[in-house]
């Protein structure tokens, strides 16, 4: 994205050695942070084509410090962490997702003169993942896999949930992160606690920038 | 310090966790499976919790098992949406039907205590009418109990659980005031009150089961709340009250036993028809332990699922099933919402995401529809955020990421309402098997016209409130469900329901089922009060049966 940071400064991780971060946060959130990017559980053909679909869902381009998306979800899928429950015409979650990234890059390959999808340009992924949200691509190579359920119920459940799981998405969005076992004391949204996310506006005496290098 | 508590048992050898204080454990009764207790209850939430200490507390002897996990807040609850996850019933199930139910996080638990862990602890009592709505009403069905008795239990209830909440209710008969003081709006609180006023309608701060003030009962460990707002991910610091800071301790303290990590998988019956025991499956194990009476109380698919699972040649459709009803009559509760931005700050993510609350249309009839709904605010984390903003609008890539960075300016109303009670609408056996090999649930759900029609309704008012306050990009999330009920339901007649005003089954005098799974209708609220309210009328009733020689 182009546009200046919302919260220019603010970095929730400043916090993790305050009371708003508990032993168990620091842990779940350091684990996470140091989640290995190598395929564990994906084959390495199929964190190719996870790693560009990712890309797309969440794109993240023009950030200097980009979220790996596809290395949390090798490792969610790797720890079988999911809802549980499939629809009766789905598969459960790992199926799922072994199945769909097969038969997006054999939709990709059929569709672009045997490219497969990670080998596609951008506005290319992007027209293929329109087409399945909007139900235009079951066929053969779907083998009885619902595209668009995949998309709606898989992809936009599992991927963006990943992404503003991480503190980088908390910095982007102004959220206060962690707060346990310290909360809020201000509870209105004009009143900031002096742990919360300053949110750049001109007429402010200090300016946010200064404000989120205190957010202790 | 301490195992992981979602792999191995902690109740064990004498002890139970001390959940208030870090590695601390408080003493435990331990009972031999060969030794039949009077009670052995399946399930520690809002009804098997609540039952197992007013049990225990009249002198019989109860073990309460659960599936999950026994956690002490303060050391094992990250405060982080996803590791939460580990609250959520997650095990597998099949989802089936023209309007599949979405399971997980807000209708399911897996813990000691179970979904009371991580509810938004809205404590709210039924409509009067609603007891009686088939007779008063012309919908759904009748409860055997009356609502004076119930009301009456809803006061013990609302005591015992010290919910704050205002001096005095809008709606309905006159009830006492309630025990704490309400607590402080945010601003998501603030906005849904002004948008009632504009469109002229009531509203009040919502009844919560968390503490306003320091708490000076017998058992005063728990704080007042901090304002976290990750109420739905388990509160870290035991402000909340819930089964597993309130019912638990006090089980444990009158001698029951807990056993966690100890999935049911089958209620074992005798020669003479009467249940014996439970086979339960711990630390890769299974054993038998041997009961007097067996309760039910797994919350509307665990319950049906157990039940119908311990099917016998002389009950080949499971047990208390006599009138076929057992699965039967789910419903969930439509949980629509209308979102949308303000030019103000909001940061939702500040205390109890459900402050205030409206209640206007669960007792005002002049709508086209029958069954009412209450909308309270909302203060979604960025992950459940972002699932409205892909889930309602379908939103990916920079769209996105863009619509998220209004996070802090974002207001929204959301809806819990009745959905009517259909038999099509059930639990049964999928051929999938669990991880422990047992028969898995297939969910199968349809919405109805009425359904429909309630929520058109919603979403009109809903809009037209925040409309009027001056919310912009406004946008509807239509289909979202929450939580669940029916599927055993209590009447008067055993033809037409699973279990007696007493929860206990018409076929099998010596099962009972205690959740919410007994509502013959779930009404325009959240359950969790309203089952504690029978947990403790059933407890009452229990006590008397047994002092008359009828248990």
């Amino acid at each position: 994205m182009t546009e200046p940071s919302r919260y220019p400064g603010y970095d929730v991780l400043t916090k993790r050695d305050t009371p708003s971060w508990n032993a168990k946060t620091r842990e779940v959130i350091e684990q996470r942070l140091a989640t290995p990017s190598v395929p564990r559980f994906f084959s390495a053909e199929e964190w190719l084509v996870a790693e560009a679909l990712c890309r797309r869902i969440l794109p993240q381009t023009d950030d200097g410090d980009p979220v790996s998306l596809v290395a949390l979800l090798d490792a969610k899928l790797l720890a079988d962490h999911g809802d549980g429950f499939r629809e009766a015409s789905m598969p459960y979650m790992r199926d799922a997702w072994r199945r769909g990234l097969a038969a997006i890059d054999g939709e990709a390959k059929a569709r672009y003169d045997g490219r497969g999808f990670a080998a596609l340009a951008d506005r290319e992924r992007d027209a293929l993942l329109r087409f399945m949200q909007g139900g235009e691509v079951n066929g053969d190579r779907w083998s009885g896999l619902d595209a668009k359920a995949f998309f709606e119920r898989r992809i936009l459940v599992d991927v963006p949930a990943l992404y503003y799981g991480h503190p980088n998405a908390w910095n982007e969005i102004g959220f206060g992160g962690p707060a346990s076992p310290r909360g809020y004391v201000r509870l209105d949204g004009d009143r900031l606690d002096p742990w919360e996310a300053a949110e750049a506006e001109p007429e402010q005496k200090l300016t946010a920038e200064q404000r989120n290098r205190h957010v202790l | 310090m301490s195992s992981d508590p979602s792999l191995r048992p902690r109740a064990t050898g004498g002890r139970a966790p001390d959940i208030f204080r870090q590695g601390g454990w408080v003493p435990m009764r331990e009972y031999r499976e060969s030794e039949a207790v009077d009670f052995v209850i399946v399930g520690t939430g809002a009804g098997g919790g609540t039952l197992a200490a007013l049990l225990a507390e009249q002198g019989f002897s109860v073990i309460a098992f659960d599936a999950g996990g026994y956690f002490r807040p303060m050391e094992d609850f990250a405060s982080d949406e996803t590791a939460q996850n580990q609250l959520y019933w997650t095990d597998k199930r099949v989802l089936d039907g023209p309007n599949p139910i979405k399971m997980g996080g807000n209708n399911s638990g897996k813990a000691v205590g179970g979904s009371t862990v991580h509810y938004a602890m809205v404590s709210l009592r039924f409509r009067p009418e609603w007891f009686k709505s088939r007779t008063t009403l012309g919908y759904g069905a009748d409860w055997p109990i009356s609502w004076e008795e119930m009301w009456r239990y809803y006061g013990i209830a609302e005591r015992q659980l010290n919910i704050s909440g205002p001096l005095t209710y809008p709606w309905g008969p006159k009830r006492p005031r309630y025990p704490y003081r309400a607590h402080e709006l945010n601003t998501a609180g603030k906005l849904l009150a002004r948008g009632c006023e504009a469109i002229g309608i009531d509203w009040t701060e919502t009844p919560l089961a968390t503490l306003s003030a320091p708490h000076a009962g017998p058992e005063g460990k728990s704080p007042p709340c901090a304002y976290r707002g990750f109420c739905r991910f388990g509160c870290t610091t035991n402000a909340k009250r819930s089964a597993l800071t309130v019912w638990i301790p006090r089980a444990l303290a009158a001698g029951a036993e807990v056993r966690d990590l100890a999935m049911v998988g089958r209620i074992e019956t005798g020669s003479d028809g009467r249940v014996t025991g439970v086979q339960y499956h711990r630390e890769g194990n299974w054993y038998v332990q041997l009961a007097k009476n067996v309760v039910v109380a797994g919350y509307a698919v665990e319950t049906p699922r157990l039940l119908l699972n311990s099917a016998t040649g002389v009950y080949p459709d499971g047990l208390a099933n006599g009138s076929g009803l057992v699965g039967k009559n789910l419903m969930t509760q439509t949980n629509a919402a209308v979102w949308g931005r303000m030019d103000e700050p909001v940061r939702w993510y500040k205390g109890p995401p459900s402050l205030a609350i409206t209640e206007h249309w669960n007792y005002d009839d002049n709508k086209d529809f029958h069954g009412g709904y209450c909308w309270m605010g909302q203060g979604p984390l960025p992950i459940e955020w972002a699932s409205v903003q892909t889930g309602a609008r379908g939103l990916w890539g920079e769209e996105l990421r863009r619509a998220m960075l209004d996070y802090n300016h974002m207001i929204g109303v959301k809806m819990v309402g009745e959905m009517l009670p259909n038999e099509a609408n059930r639990v049964t056996l999928a051929d999938d098997l669990d991880q422990y090999g047992l028969r898995v649930a297939r969910i199968t759900y349809a919405w109805g016209a009425n359904d429909k029609a309630l929520v058109n309704h919603s979403l009109e008012q809903m809009s037209a409130s925040i409309q009027a306050i001056g919310a912009k990009d406004m946008f509807r999330q239509e289909d979202d469900t929450c939580h669940l009920g029916g599927t055993a339901r209590m009447g008067s007649n055993p033809r037409t329901s699973v279990v007696d005003a007493d929860c206990r089954s018409w076929d099998i005098p010596n099962l009972w089922v205690c959740d919410g799974s007994v509502f013959p209708t779930v009404g325009g609220v959240n359950p969790s009060l309203t089952i504690q309210a029978i947990a403790l009328r059933t407890a009452d009733r229990i006590g008397k049966l047994a002092a008359a020689g009828e248990l």
